[in-house]
């Protein structure tokens, strides 16, 4: 089953710590100005690791799934 | 009262039933010299009432215990003498800035430091009031024998209730280890704090909009509200606003100071024509009133001044002496506390002397006839 | 739907005043995640704090929360548990707060073996004041008072607990996000004295100083060191320097302490 997820950034949140940019294994984020951006959304595999590491609450991923590939 | 009601009781067992008259239902406790008593009594006493005892590793640990139970919504006790109170003041501090009702029992004994443990003293007249950094206002009551032991106890619990804040029994070696035959009051009132009474979304655990007191929930009661030792604003989130801090500060004072008459508790012996008035506390008032009568025998008009709270200081009721006696005698087991705020309030009007012991042994009834006699 | 954290958040209170990249923030998102799991409603639950970084967490989520005085929090917590043991109570704190000013009362509460869930966030250096060193400081390592690296032995806090009598323990680290969700789900469970202790890293106060200076640097070295409990008691002394063990490192099946209390003195329903 593909996951693609759909990464939100609230922004004026963001410490700027680069936690889930280090460790995004899609490389979908990156720092740009002491604050993440997503360089390449597409990329995302809703692996949660941003969202789940980011430790002010600055990121949230979306889950999607595609309907055809659901049971 | 019927006579089969009088029993023999100790000054420290008093405490322990005057706690659980005034509905206390958790101590908290760590075992010291010359108040163990109290701890032992209650170990033994309140699993009948429904209550729980515990003893902790330590005297700040006990402090923080009862802050803890009283957030949890129970009227709660912890007793101790002077070393155990020097460690209580950092969380006694605590219960003052988050208004969290408790009773603090201070048993008195020779000090500094470990000092004279088994021995008489009151030497923390002013530990009790000043003992914790920052400003902060204390309720302190003193009883002087075993019957007030048992009332004052549960007075204390109520201006505790009544007034969110700690107090504390300040009594000595003597007086807690004193038997005295007495008859427990039975119809004595006790009072529990103000609980909100506002939907728990409006809740502010600081909303004086009642008045300077504000209600209390208890946690767990879907009042979720969150307390700190910070300064803090109406709704208990710490807060760096200097003119807040200091509004709060006033007004915690204020709720103590504007309630004088019912706070402040004195008994007059004897003093509507006296000319010499001895002021003495606990077990010194006790040698003070043997005094007075032996005094009045030999034609020398003299009273007592027996305060019951010493804390806020009995300012207004010793002004009223200005224009009445020649002189107050202040008698306590220390080497001079209290004289300084007789002074103090005296401004002059009348001579203040002192009469002031520390080697252990009580201040006898004819130290104090000789000091009346002079002149 | 991603995770709805703000149901358990005290929203107007954040952002919370943790430096970037600490690993307090996701501690407190896994511990939002973990109560949420195990259902807990907000009016049963207690979260008690002393003082330190980590013992600010408290004021952020809603439920009944005290951040009391520095190292006491387990003794005002077992207050609150005596008066009303049905309350749900979780004490968290910091290494200094826990081992250092609070030690004696971690001890006695695992003796006890009361029913009290503590969490000790272990980040090895005083951060609020500015980077000393605590108790769990590792030896050779710099602080501001130990300006020619830390010359004292330091505590570990699970083996502490452990050996003070605590009936659960375990321990895991920021970076294991999952890995602390569970372990957290399962310290709040037991039932008597259960302790997580979580590595965490600080890099404002010690990562500055210890060639750690990004919030990452520090979650790296807990990636690489962490060591599965049965992994580490295979390897030799030499190969555990530097590592530490994960897991549930301790469990025994002890009476908790109120319940004994209740039935020792014949207390009913208290």
């Amino acid at each position: 089953m593909k996951r693609s997820g759909i990464v939100t950034i609230k922004c004026e949140w963001c410490k700027g710590c680069g936690v889930c940019a280090h460790f995004c294994p899609a490389d979908v984020l990156e720092m740009h100005e002491f604050k993440v951006r997503a360089k390449s959304p597409e990329k995302c595999t809703a692996c949660m690791m941003c969202e789940m590491r980011c430790p002010d609450f600055a990121i949230t991923v979306e889950v999607v799934e595609r309907a055809d590939e659901q049971k | 009262m019927s006579k089969n009601n009088k029993q023999l009781l100790q000054g420290n067992e008093a405490v322990a039933y005057g706690a659980l008259y005034a509905g206390c239902r958790f101590f908290a406790g760590y075992p010291i010299t010359p108040s163990t008593e109290i701890a032992e009594k209650l170990a033994a006493e309140l699993p009948k009432h429904g209550g729980r005892f515990i003893q902790m590793e330590d005297e700040i640990a006990s402090m923080a215990a009862i802050i803890g139970a009283s957030i949890a919504g129970a009227k709660s006790l912890t007793a101790t003498s002077g070393p155990g109170f020097s460690l209580k003041q950092e969380n006694l501090g605590f219960a003052c800035i988050t208004e969290t009702p408790c009773v603090i029992v201070n048993v008195q004994r020779g000090g500094p430091s470990t000092g004279l443990p088994t021995a008489a003293s009151q030497s923390d007249i002013m530990q009790t009031r000043w003992g914790t950094h920052g400003d902060h206002p204390i309720i302190v009551v003193t009883p002087s024998t075993v019957l007030e032991q048992f009332t004052e106890t549960v007075r204390a619990f109520n201006l505790a209730e009544k007034y969110r804040t700690p107090v504390v029994l300040l009594t000595d070696e003597i007086i807690g280890h004193t038997r005295e035959s007495v008859t427990l009051p039975t119809e004595l009132e006790v009072i529990d704090r103000t609980r909100p009474t506002v939907p728990p979304e409006q809740y502010k655990p600081f909303d004086t909009t009642q008045g300077d007191v504000p209600p209390m929930a208890d946690f767990g009661t879907g009042y979720r509200f969150h307390i700190t030792g910070l300064n803090h604003d109406i709704s208990g989130f710490p807060s760096n606003n200097g003119q807040m801090a200091e509004r709060e500060e006033i007004r915690m004072q204020r709720k103590l100071d504007n309630n004088y008459d019912d706070i402040v508790k004195v008994e007059e012996f004897m003093c509507d024509d006296a000319e010499v008035v001895v002021f003495a506390i606990g077990a010194t008032a006790r040698s003070a009133k043997d005094a007075v009568l032996a005094a009045r025998k030999k034609g020398i008009k003299a009273g007592l001044l027996k305060p019951l709270t010493i804390w806020p200081f009995p300012d207004k009721h010793i002004s009223n002496y200005k224009n009445k006696v020649k002189r107050m005698i202040v008698a306590e087991l220390n080497l001079g506390q209290m004289v300084h705020e007789v002074r103090r309030m005296a401004e002059g009007a009348f001579e203040v002397d002192g009469i002031f012991r520390v080697d252990g042994e009580p201040i006898t009834p004819s130290q104090i006839l000789t000091a009346l006699e002079e002149r | 739907m991603a995770f709805q954290y703000d149901k358990y958040l005290r929203n107007d209170k954040l952002p919370h005043i943790w430096c970037p990249g600490c690993g307090y923030g996701i501690i407190l998102k896994a511990l939002i995640r973990a109560i949420d799991a195990l259902g807990w409603s907000k009016d049963e639950t207690v979260i008690a704090s002393g003082i330190g970084c980590a013992s600010r967490l408290p004021g952020y989520v809603d439920f009944n929360t005290i951040h009391t005085t520095h190292g006491r929090s387990l003794a005002f917590a077992t207050g609150i548990k005596l008066a009303n043991s049905k309350l749900k109570v979780i004490v968290l704190g910091g290494d200094g707060d826990m081992s250092a000013i609070g030690g004696n009362h971690l001890i006695h509460a695992c003796r006890r073996n009361i029913d009290l869930s503590l969490l000790v966030l272990n980040n090895n250096i005083y951060g609020m004041t500015g980077g000393q060193f605590s108790p769990t400081t590792p030896t050779g390592c710099n602080a501001t008072t130990a300006p020619y690296g830390m010359t004292e032995n330091n505590f570990d806090i699970s083996n502490l607990a452990i050996g003070a009598g605590a009936s659960f323990v375990a321990r895991t680290s920021s970076f294991h996000v999952a890995q602390m969700e569970d372990l957290m789900k399962k310290t709040f469970q037991h039932k008597g004295f259960s302790m997580l202790e979580i590595i965490s890293g600080c890099p404002t106060g010690f990562g500055r100083r210890n060639k750690q200076p990004e919030g990452f640097d520090a979650l790296e070295w807990q990636k690489k060191n962490a060591t599965p409990l049965t992994r580490y008691n295979a390897m030799t002394g030499e190969e555990r320097a530097g590592r530490f063990s994960t897991g549930i490192l301790h469990e025994a099946d002890r009476p908790e302490y109120i319940e004994v209390y209740d039935r020792t003195v014949g207390l009913k329903d208290a």
